[in-house]
């Protein structure tokens, strides 16, 4: 009976953050502590031997990878058009539930179906349907954890994101898209160069990059889908750096080719190139804030690498961190209200975080080479590069440092994350 | 920084006043460009062996330019640091002479960090590094348009594996021909 009060009083308090945004923040401390995970109970879908993907087992996952929920056993038959005995799973501890279905429509496409339970209530939360490619099945199933995250916490699930990073394998540099999970990897680019610095266009169809395949570094466009893609600077010297504007219209970019490196900002089509900034130290790693109105950057102007913002258009630059002689790779979360980056503590290269209201900031990785901190599209992650057994790893942490994961586990060295938008086209 | 482009002017300076003497050494390449194919008449000389008349010996300056800089296409760093040292400048000199020799030649200077930092922004201090090698050389009348200063940050490392030794081994540029 108590058990039932809390669990309740659980799933009831997720609902209350999803309406108080001011709550967010004592939602992941609970989640930090792993006392209160919400049990939810996802059954195996009907037929899902149709799907090419065990869709009940990657929500299960994505749901329980968040921090927010613990996923409980759930054995029997269930699909979306049950009625289901919710004094049972009442007696299994289960605050929510999630059944569903797979059926195969004529055309080939899967027609994947569920439905979300709230068990101490005994009611339905929400229904829905997708007809998705049979290669999209694994997008259907993040796409349901997306819907199921959403309704339990207010804030939208960013399972059916992609991630853009890049491998190394020997000599075999590779640009890979996979899904926010780390699953279904697909390479963008193979090149015997390094390759640095991916950023995902807002459109969600395009990445910007560095490429050394030329010989030195230059910034060229892909676009995810067809392969299509352009060179978009390639001057005397290096470029490098390259940052969307959030209208997607520009880039912000790296030169060397007046000296020096200094900050630009170009037209997505190449056109109308223009700097930005003067000076006569390092200018780089320029990142728009979500509003497009600032730009903050990496400069050495004051002897070691500190963080500055400007105007967008450029103008005066205010130094933003302090705290000690080496800080670098700023990423703005999509609040605009957090700034991650990398600050260097004696020999170690560790993640941070800086309250951009209040100046304050805090370290969230013990480790000692992290690099590239870059946001979930719904600001709760940090996906950041890091180095474990001494091989480079993707990890994703929570704001607060206290839940983090390791994303992939592959044979190949893991750099350079970015996290792309909620759109995928 | 200040100090930085200071000790680089003068090094560069330095060298400068050190190429005066060898302008002569410019001065022969036009005799040198001549083709083999059209050869001068040669004076015969008395020696057991016989020669023939027409033959010239060629001194190709940019083939020894080459050859003298072949195990010279390499500045190292210390830490943290964009100065030239003072013991390449006969590195620097040699280039500057095979360039200017030859004004169709040109350099990519790729400069390298070590490991340690960030990838943009070790690709800027690579990129600083480069620039210093193209300022010593441009100082020496090597044309701008003949050296390209381009950085690979810390993704080429000469060496793999960390440490001082290692790390001083990847701190440097490479001047390589286009």
């Amino acid at each position: 009976m108590l058990a039932s009060v809390t669990r309740r009083r659980g799933l009831a308090a997720l609902a209350s953050f999803a309406a108080a945004p001011a709550f967010a923040q004592v939602r992941i401390d609970i989640a930090g502590v792993g006392g209160t995970r919400v049990p939810v109970a996802i059954v195996d879908f009907a037929d899902e031997s149709k799907s090419p993907q065990p869709i009940a087992a990657i929500i299960r996952a994505d749901l329980e990878r968040s921090g927010l929920f613990r996923s409980i056993d759930a054995p029997g038959a269930l699909s979306e058009t049950s009625s289901p005995a919710f004094a049972d799973w009442r007696a299994r501890q289960a605050d929510a539930l999630v059944a569903g279905s797979v059926n195969r429509l004529a055309d080939g496409r899967l027609d994947i179906r569920f439905k979300l339970w709230d068990v101490v209530k005994g009611a339905e939360i929400i229904g829905q349907a997708q007809a998705v490619h049979a290669d999209d099945a694994r997008l259907a199933a993040h796409r349901i954890a997306d819907a199921v995250y959403e309704k339990l916490t207010g804030d939208k699930g960013v399972f059916a994101t992609r991630m853009a990073y890049v491998t190394k394998a020997g000599r075999r540099f590779s640009l890979v898209i996979a899904d926010a999970d780390g699953e279904g990897a697909k390479v963008a680019l193979a090149s015997p160069e390094p390759i640095i610095s991916p950023a995902w266009a807002p459109s969600g169809r395009e990445l910007a990059y560095v490429s050394f395949e030329s010989g030195k570094a230059t910034v060229r466009i892909q676009d995810i889908q067809t392969g299509t893609r352009r060179v978009l600077a390639d001057f005397k010297g290096t470029n490098s750096a390259p940052a969307w504007s959030p209208d997607g219209n520009q880039l912000a970019l790296s030169l060397s080719r007046d000296g020096g490196t200094q900050l630009f900002v170009i037209n997505r089509d190449g056109s109308g190139l223009r700097r930005i900034a003067q000076s006569s130290a390092i200018d780089t790693e320029a990142c728009y804030t979500p509003d497009g109105s600032k730009i903050y950057f990496v400069s050495d102007r004051g002897g070691g690498p500190q963080i500055y913002r400007m105007p967008a258009g450029g103008g005066a630059a205010e130094r933003v961190t302090f705290n000690g002689s080496y800080n670098i790779s700023p990423a703005i979360s999509p609040d605009g209200r957090t700034m991650a980056y990398v600050t260097r503590i004696g020999g170690a290269f560790r993640l941070s975080v800086m309250d951009l209201g209040t100046g304050q900031t805090q370290q969230i990785s013990e480790a000692n080479d992290d690099e590239s901190p870059a946001f979930a599209p719904n600001g709760r992650l940090i996906v950041y590069a890091s180095r474990a057994g001494g091989k480079e790893v993707l990890m994703t942490t929570t704001l607060d440092g206290k839940i983090k994961t390791p994303l992939l586990v592959t044979l190949a060295e893991v750099r350079e994350p970015t996290w792309g938008p909620f759109t995928r086209q | 920084m200040k100090l930085t482009r200071y000790a680089l002017t003068l090094i560069a300076a330095a060298a400068l006043a050190g190429c005066q003497s060898t302008v002569k050494l410019d001065e022969p390449a036009p005799v040198e460009t001549r083709q083999p194919e059209a050869p001068k008449p040669a004076q015969a000389q008395n020696t057991t062996q016989p020669v023939a008349e027409s033959k010239v010996a060629t001194i190709d300056l940019n083939a020894q330019y080459t050859e003298q800089v072949r195990d010279k296409r390499v500045v190292y760093f210390d830490f943290d640091s964009d100065v030239v040292k003072e013991e390449y400048r006969p590195l620097i000199d040699l280039h500057a002479k095979r360039l200017n020799n030859n004004k169709k030649l040109a350099l990519s200077l790729e400069g390298n960090t070590d490991e340690r930092g960030g990838r943009e922004y070790n690709l800027a201090l690579g990129q600083r590094r480069a620039e210093a090698v193209a300022t010593s050389l441009t100082l020496l009348g090597v044309g701008a348009n003949q050296v390209e200063a381009v950085s690979f940050g810390k993704e080429r490392p000469a060496v793999q594996g960390s440490g001082e030794e290692a790390w001083a081994k990847n701190r440097r540029v490479e001047l390589k021909d286009k």
